[in-house]
């Protein structure tokens, strides 16, 4: 065989690849010899022994042992990789995607105060998921019935799921959640969804909000918003979460629709009417300051939103497949629908509706992208798209609150929107991991005898009232201790000054 | 000596420039200017809401020269500055000014020397 550059490299591949597939594999030659051997002396080059086919077939035969022997799914290197690059992209989707969405879309003297928010959020929220955020989410709190609210017993200071201080030693897979990862893998998963959600409420309060009352309104809404509600949808033995004890009454979010859209589209809109609307709005114009970096966020959150839905697979099998062809189509069926609808109705496709547009799309494909097929994914994007527009331009108008940056108008309305279409669309066989959990639910769906639809409906109705009550409770509090907003000066000379002391943009040099 | 500032149309600043290129006038400052005349504002909508916005974006040039150079200064900058034959509201204004004096900070020359 000739040795030519490009068998050098095919075999290059092909020996590093052998050693991606499996560590307990004996590997041929070890990568670095062979990238040393390509630089010097050609024909030292391994030639791989095996082909590309004998070899899979032998990672496949030790793996289904390894699974076997064990009755359950088996720890996978592969799906490790994949949901820690899951977990990155969650948090791409908040630093800097979303703080870079809406730090473009306000008045340039609140640019960085807007940052800010989604900066500090992360910080509060990862600090708490630590020490009893996760416990509270994810635990069983000692009781096996407990479905709102994981306590403070299991899980605790992450104990026993990034570390064991026990055995003192990493933890593998916790079965409950996910078989094939470490615990840790998906405990820094779920985390990233926990800090974007209160971040998405910024988008209401913009403007106008205290940087003290943010802190401790998003500290708080943690606490009595999102984690009873995550404990609910996902947690262990929660009240809506299909996945433990046959349970009949659970609502299907796949990624999130309820627990992160719904929850903090709520919220958005009660902290809008809490504040009051900007000073000197609707008689000042107000426009977005810096549309390119909202592109930029905005396409980030496209991108990491891929992290979200389909790492929401827990592995990296075909549903994680599904869930990212799904969120893709339905998010670019609503890229196009939104500036259709103003170019029909306003005269011109612009782009902000554009990158609104896929971020509804986004948010409704949401709870609905592991259980349903491309083509409903299609329709459910392109009527986000659409239903969304209509909501951020006559619902806000007639109902005249002050959502600065459509928080609700497309989180709350989109997520709503997806939560409803995942019943309407649900294709009962698009999920294994149904007939695997729960086999009567299985059973029902395969008869048609299960209430999908309005099972949705009462999940979103919990939702809609947890967030309201709850956020309404919270902003009373602040705003009766230490006061929600800005004073009039301080609003008129921005967050950035006025709370920070910096600016965004200065100086001529 | 005259300090000689137009504010003319964003979209005519090239033209301009290479108006006064030809009649050698190749000395100035440019700015971006925001104001409002008789020209009306224009509407952008942002997720359906309607903004006017009557600050309208203008370039604004300043222009030291020669008292022999203020007449073809004028003339290139109307001639490249007008939209289309006739000119529109919203092309912009010229403001000729006495320049007192004129020094060049390199060399410290005054006067008309200096520009």
């Amino acid at each position: 065989m000739a040795r030519t550059p490009f068998n050098l490299l095919a075999a290059l591949v092909l020996t590093c690849g052998s050693s991606l597939f499996a560590a307990d594999e004996p590997v041929v030659a070890p990568a670095p010899a062979a990238t040393a051997a390509a630089t010097t002396e050609p024909t030292a080059a391994a030639a791989p022994v095996l082909t590309i086919d004998q070899r899979l077939t032998a990672v496949e035969a030790t793996a289904k042992t390894a699974a076997d022997s064990a009755g359950q799914v088996a720890f996978n290197a592969g799906d490790n990789a994949w949901m820690l690059t899951s977990t990155l992209l969650v948090l791409l989707m908040t630093l800097p995607g979303l703080a870079l969405f809406y730090g473009g879309l306000v008045r340039r003297k609140n640019v960085l105060g807007t940052m800010m928010q989604s900066v500090a959020i992360a910080g509060i929220v990862s600090v708490i998921w630590a020490i009893c955020g996760y416990a509270i989410a994810f635990g069983d709190g000692g009781s096996a019935q407990n479905g709102i609210w994981g306590g403070f017993k299991q899980f605790m200071f992450l104990d026993g799921v990034v570390w064991d201080s026990k055995t003192g030693s990493i933890p593998g897979p916790n079965g409950d959640y996910a078989a094939s990862i470490p615990h840790g893998t998906f405990a820094l998963f779920q985390l990233m969804f926990a800090i974007i959600t209160p971040a998405l409420i910024c988008g209401a309060y913009a403007e106008r909000m205290k940087f003290s009352a943010m802190a401790i309104f998003s500290t708080l809404w943690l606490f009595i918003v999102y984690l009873p509600l995550a404990h609910m949808v996902w947690g262990k033995n929660g009240m809506l979460n299909w996945g433990f004890n046959d349970n009949l009454g659970g609502a299907f979010d796949f990624a999130g629709g309820t627990v992160v859209h719904i929850s903090s589209g709520v919220a958005a809109l009660m902290t809008a009417v809490f504040l009051g609307k900007r000073k000197n709005y609707g008689k000042e114009a107000m426009p977005p300051h810096n549309l390119t970096y909202s592109f930029i966020g905005a396409c980030l959150l496209w991108v990491g939103w891929f992290g979200f839905n389909a790492g929401s697979a827990l592995s990296a099998g075909t549903l994680a497949t599904l869930a990212f062809a799904n969120t893709h189509f339905a998010t670019a069926a609503a890229a196009l629908t939104w500036p259709l609808a103003e170019w029909i109705i306003r005269g011109k496709p612009t782009v902000l509706g554009a990158i609104s547009g896929a971020v509804a799309g986004l948010v409704a494909i949401t709870p609905a992208c592991g259980f349903v097929t491309p083509m409903s994914a299609l329709i459910i994007g392109a009527l986000a798209g659409i239903i969304c527009f209509i909501a951020t331009s006559y619902l806000k108008q007639a109902l005249k609150y002050d959502d600065a940056l459509d928080a609700f108008g497309v989180h709350g309305i989109g997520g709503i929107w997806g939560a409803i279409a995942t019943g309407l669309f649900f294709a009962p066989t698009a999920n294994p991991g149904i007939a695997a959990l729960n086999k009567p639910l299985a059973a029902a769906l395969a008869a048609g005898t299960h209430p999908v639809l309005m099972l949705q409906l009462k999940a979103v109705l919990i939702a809609i009232v947890l967030s309201a009550v709850g956020s309404a409770i919270i902003l009373t509090i602040v705003k009766f201790t230490i006061g929600l907003r800005l004073t009039d000066e301080d609003e008129l000379a921005g967050l950035d000054l006025s709370q920070h002391g910096e600016e965004g943009y200065h100086g001529l040099s | 000596m005259k300090m000689i500032e137009a504010i003319i149309q964003p979209s005519k600043l090239e033209a301009v420039k290479e108006a006064l290129n030809e009649v050698e006038v190749v000395r100035l400052t440019i700015s971006d200017v925001q104001g409002f005349g008789r020209q009306k504002g224009h509407t952008e909508i942002y997720r359906g809401h309607e903004y006017t916005v009557n600050l309208l974006r203008k370039v604004k040039l300043q222009i030291a020269v020669n008292d022999e150079f203020v007449e073809p200064t004028v003339q290139a900058i109307i001639k490249a500055g007008r939209t289309g034959e006739e000119g529109k509201v919203g092309d912009g204004k010229i403001f000729i000014m006495p320049l007192e004096d004129c020094i060049r900070i390199r060399t410290g020359e005054r006067g008309s020397e200096a520009i």
